[in-house]
């Protein structure tokens, strides 16, 4: 890994057949540049997401992970995404239990309409685990950074902000 | 989870990198990630690594099917664009050459990598990360076959407006059999409402009615109107569909459609449907003369026999005894192969506007209202007037877009009201010689023949003012404006206010989803927008079919559009449902997930789960099951099975963990 200030994270992204693979083959077609650091996963819908495949992307060495799917109600196989968002935001608190910034985690809504959308929520993602460094839980053992106090406060907003 | 086999590779894979003229190869080196390809993953069985300019020409084709044969590949890797683009061209490539179709992986590095990255170097590095990702993958790939179901050959039509009507005619002209189901007393959608149509002006009814007629006798329609879908079973081919006929209180058999009993009834009703608002209907009525079936149907919300227990005059007047109190909603079950949704639109209701002041100014009128109003049959025998039925304007203002293009109510273009508008125009014109303002935007008129009748109507002398409208007021401050509507408004071409005092106002209100589309789309297992209009399965490729298999949509059901367009898609819509039954089966992709029996634990967590309830829990195993026709693989379940009994076709966790390897090697 590079020194923390020129530090390139790699960032997995799950997206949806229908929408937001879309959305980013909509962002292709447009030519609207974002950082080369995702890279991207199909599944047919954000309701196939195991949590596991999360972990993998985690254990593999990836620094983040990105899950996007359809806009609430817009699902293609009519409400997965629900389900979805139900296993993000328990992935959320499990991560922050095993020592890893929740932010490392981040949902995102896109429509097969919205490219640019896409465009921006990634080149955010990167700039945040950009801020964030290297994810390298593994060499500093177990030990959580976050106290329960912290990290509870900071699922609470997590939850309002994606629920609002 | 990549698949290991002792460092001996099992598969031979050949992994081909599209250049795509330069649309790749100019942000990524592609002769460097096919030659990345050939050392590095040799080992995890690449025997040939290529890059070609074209990989979707023909030539590149051929490279690959000879490279099949001749080095008897078992997978096949590419990299070029989007999967939504090729993957059927690259899948077919493979069949012709013997190989299983579903044992190539397409991975984009064109809409994911050289299209949307600048920097050449790390661009082709994540190239050879998604390449990785993908040789990964397709060693999990398994050679699966098309499944094929039969086509029953009747279809079921919901909605018979203008739509419904045309697609329920292709199909029963090409000899099956069609249900058309109509929540309304009478077939004929908002077109019935209308007196003239733009751009030509014909009359609504003369050429609505005699498909109304058509679609009534037609021997391979059996039509039911007031009636609704209640339950929707199956899937594609074999559709298990429950009609509510609600209760009409008519024998229908016995019914000459003489009118009497409408006459008879003592109980006037509002008639906000079809008249929107501006007449009166009886309790028991046809909502108009020509309608299809000519059979009335009583509203027993408003009958007084239903609230008080007496009257009955329809019952003693009518000289076939074809009223029956006692008759009950009736559930009809048939089976069909294909639907077609038609439901149309609602209007915007103009009220949520309250700066325009429709129901508190008295002038103000929808466009509902107005059409009614020019219709001959209609409240005024098509005279323009005032509320009170008799005095002709002298001034008309129409105003554009009303909770259209509005963030605050609807972001989208109802397409339809500018050309209505510019009809209205011309009424008033024609018929008062009033002075006819139009308040709009922009001026669209993009079909056949709209932007020749917008000029028409410019030089009949209409004055076009642009600039969205502020506010209709009746507080005149200026001289002129006394009993009259002033019309605020910023004129955007002059950059001046104006007040402009007029008689009567129009509000040409936008085109909204039925209040109850969500609801409906439930019914039928497919999606609608945030908006609600019901999502096509590509916006440009296939606007009539949706995500689920044997429903397809026309009309406005689909988004705002015209009459023209929404023939062309009632049309198209049955060209494809006779298209599938012609064939008489149909083969649907393998994507689709299975219960490994051994592994299940009979929990239930999946049962719930799927949309489609496609799983089936057996009491006597207590074990689950997958009906595969049902399901259309989005995979939820696969990744809710705690026991891991559920595997995925086409998208397997081995499948997924391998690529997030792959994608994860360091290169
Ligand atoms: C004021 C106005 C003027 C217009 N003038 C013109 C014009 O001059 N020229 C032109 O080209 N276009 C015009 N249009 C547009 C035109 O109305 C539409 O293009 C056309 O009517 C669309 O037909 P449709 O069959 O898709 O929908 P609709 O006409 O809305 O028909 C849908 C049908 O489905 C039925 N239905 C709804 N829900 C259900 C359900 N759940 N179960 C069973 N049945 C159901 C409804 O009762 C209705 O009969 C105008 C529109 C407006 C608002
Ligand atoms: S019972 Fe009376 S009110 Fe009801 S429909 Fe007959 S006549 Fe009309
Ligand atoms: S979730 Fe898995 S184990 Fe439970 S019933 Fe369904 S298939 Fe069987
Ligand atoms: S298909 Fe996109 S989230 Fe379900």
């Amino acid at each position: 890994m590079t020194e923390k200030n020129d530090f390139e994270p790699t960032i997995v992204g799950f997206t949806c057949n229908w929408c937001s693979y879309r959305a980013a083959d909509l962002a292709g077609i447009a030519r609207i540049k974002y950082p080369p650091n995702v890279r991207l996963v199909r599944l047919m819908c954000s309701g196939r997401l195991d949590p596991t495949f999360v972990m993998k992307a985690f254990a593999e060495g990836a620094d983040a992970v990105m899950i996007t799917g359809c806009h609430p109600g817009e699902c293609h196989y009519l409400e997965q995404n629900y389900k979805a968002l139900r296993r993000y935001l328990l992935l959320r608190r499990t991560l922050v239990a095993m020592g890893i910034e929740a932010e490392r985690l981040h949902l995102a809504w896109a429509s097969a309409a919205e490219g640019i959308q896409l465009a921006r929520e990634i080149t955010e993602m990167v700039e945040r685990v950009r801020t964030l460094g290297p994810l390298n839980w593994h060499l500093n053992g177990s030990q959580p950074e976050v106290t329960n106090e912290a990290a509870g406060k900071k699922l609470q907003e997590i939850e309002l902000e994606v629920t609002s | 989870m990549t698949k290991d086999n002792g460092g001996i590779p099992q598969e031979k894979i050949g992994v081909y990198v599209c250049h795509c003229g330069t649309n790749i190869s100019a942000t990524v080196d592609v002769e460097d990630v096919a030659q990345w390809a050939a050392d590095k993953l040799e080992h995890r069985g690449v025997v040939i690594a290529r890059d070609y300019k074209f990989m979707c020409s023909s030539l590149g084709q051929e490279l690959i099917e000879n490279d099949i044969r001749e080095l008897r590949l078992t997978r096949v890797v590419v990299a070029a664009c989007s999967p939504h683009l090729h993957e059927k061209t690259f899948r077919t490539a493979c069949e012709n050459a013997g190989l299983n179709p579903y044992l190539c992986e397409l991975v984009s590095i064109r809409e994911q990598v050289s299209w949307v990255h600048t920097d050449k170097v790390a661009a082709t590095a994540k190239s050879k990360a998604v390449l990785s990702g993908g040789v990964e993958r397709v060693l999990w790939h398994e050679p699966l076959e098309a499944m094929s179901v039969p086509i029953h050959p009747a279809t079921l039509v919901v909605g018979g407006g203008i739509a419904g009507i045309q697609a329920a005619l292709e199909i029963a002209d090409a000899g099956h059999p069609v249900y058309l189901v109509e929540r309304e007393p009478s077939i004929g959608g908002h077109m019935a409402q209308f007196d003239k149509t733009f751009p030509t002006l014909d009359c609504s009814a003369c050429i609505l009615t005699p498909k109304m007629v058509d679609a009534g006798v037609h021997p391979n329609i059996t039509l039911m109107t007031w009636a609704e879908v209640e339950k929707v079973d199956g899937y594609v081919g074999n559709f298990d569909v429950t009609v509510r006929q609600k209760a009409r209180k008519v024998i229908t058999d016995l019914c000459t459609g003489c009118g009497i009993c409408e006459e008879k009834c003592p109980k006037k009703v509002v008639d906000d449907v079809y008249e929107a608002g501006l007449a009166y209907r009886k309790a028991v009525y046809t909502p108009f003369p020509q309608a299809v079936p000519n059979y009335p149907v009583m509203d027993l919300k408003n009958c007084i026999y239903f609230d008080t227990g007496k009257c009955k005059a329809c019952e003693k007047f009518c000289p076939t005894n074809a009223i029956d109190f006692e008759q009950e909603d009736e559930l009809i079950g048939f089976q069909v192969g294909n639907i077609i949704l038609a439901t149309g639109y609602d209007m915007f209701d103009a009220r949520k506007m309250s700066n325009y002041g429709y129901g508190r100014l008295e002038n103000v009128f929808t466009s509902m209202e107005f059409e009614r109003m020019c219709n001959a049959s209609g409240p005024t025998e098509g005279n323009i007037v005032l509320r009170d039925g008799v005095s002709t304007p002298k001034a008309v203002g129409i105003i554009h877009c009303v909770g259209s293009r509005d963030k605050n109510y609807n972001e989208y273009c109802s397409s339809i009201c500018c050309m209505q508008s510019l009809k209205f125009a011309h009424l008033v014109d024609e018929r008062t010689g009033a002075q006819v303002y139009n308040f709009y935007i922009d001026i669209r008129t993009p079909g056949k023949g709209y932007d020749e009748f917008y000029n028409r109507i410019v030089e009949e002398g209409t004055h076009f003012v642009r600039g969205k409208v502020a506010e209709v007021t009746n507080a005149a401050r200026l001289n002129g404006e006394k009993e009259k509507l002033i019309i605020q408004v910023e004129d955007t071409l002059i950059g001046k206010q104006r007040r402009i005092p007029v008689d009567m106002v129009i509000l040409s209100a936008g085109l909204e989803p039925r209040h109850d589309a969500k609801d409906v789309a439930k019914l039928f297992g497919i999606s609608c927008s945030a908006d609600g209009w019901y999502i096509e399965k590509h916006p440009k490729l296939d606007p009539i079919a949706t995500m689920t298999e044997g429903i397809y949509i026309a009309g406005c059901v689909q988004g705002p559009k015209d009459i023209p367009a929404s023939v062309a898609q009632g049309a198209a819509a049955s060209a494809r449902v006779l298209g599938k039954i012609q064939q008489g089966e149909m083969k649907m992709e393998p994507i689709r997930a299975s219960v490994i029996e051994a592994q299940c634990s009979g929990c239930r967590i999946c049962n719930d789960l799927c949309p489609y309830n496609a799983i089936l829990f057996h009491e006597d195993t207590m074990l689950s099951e997958i009906n595969p026709a049902l399901c259309q693989g989005c995979g939820t379940c696969v990744a809710a099975c705690p026991a891991g009994a559920i595997t995925g076709t086409g998208f397997s966790n081995e499948q997924v963990l391998a690529q997030i390897e792959g994608l994860l090697m360091s290169v």
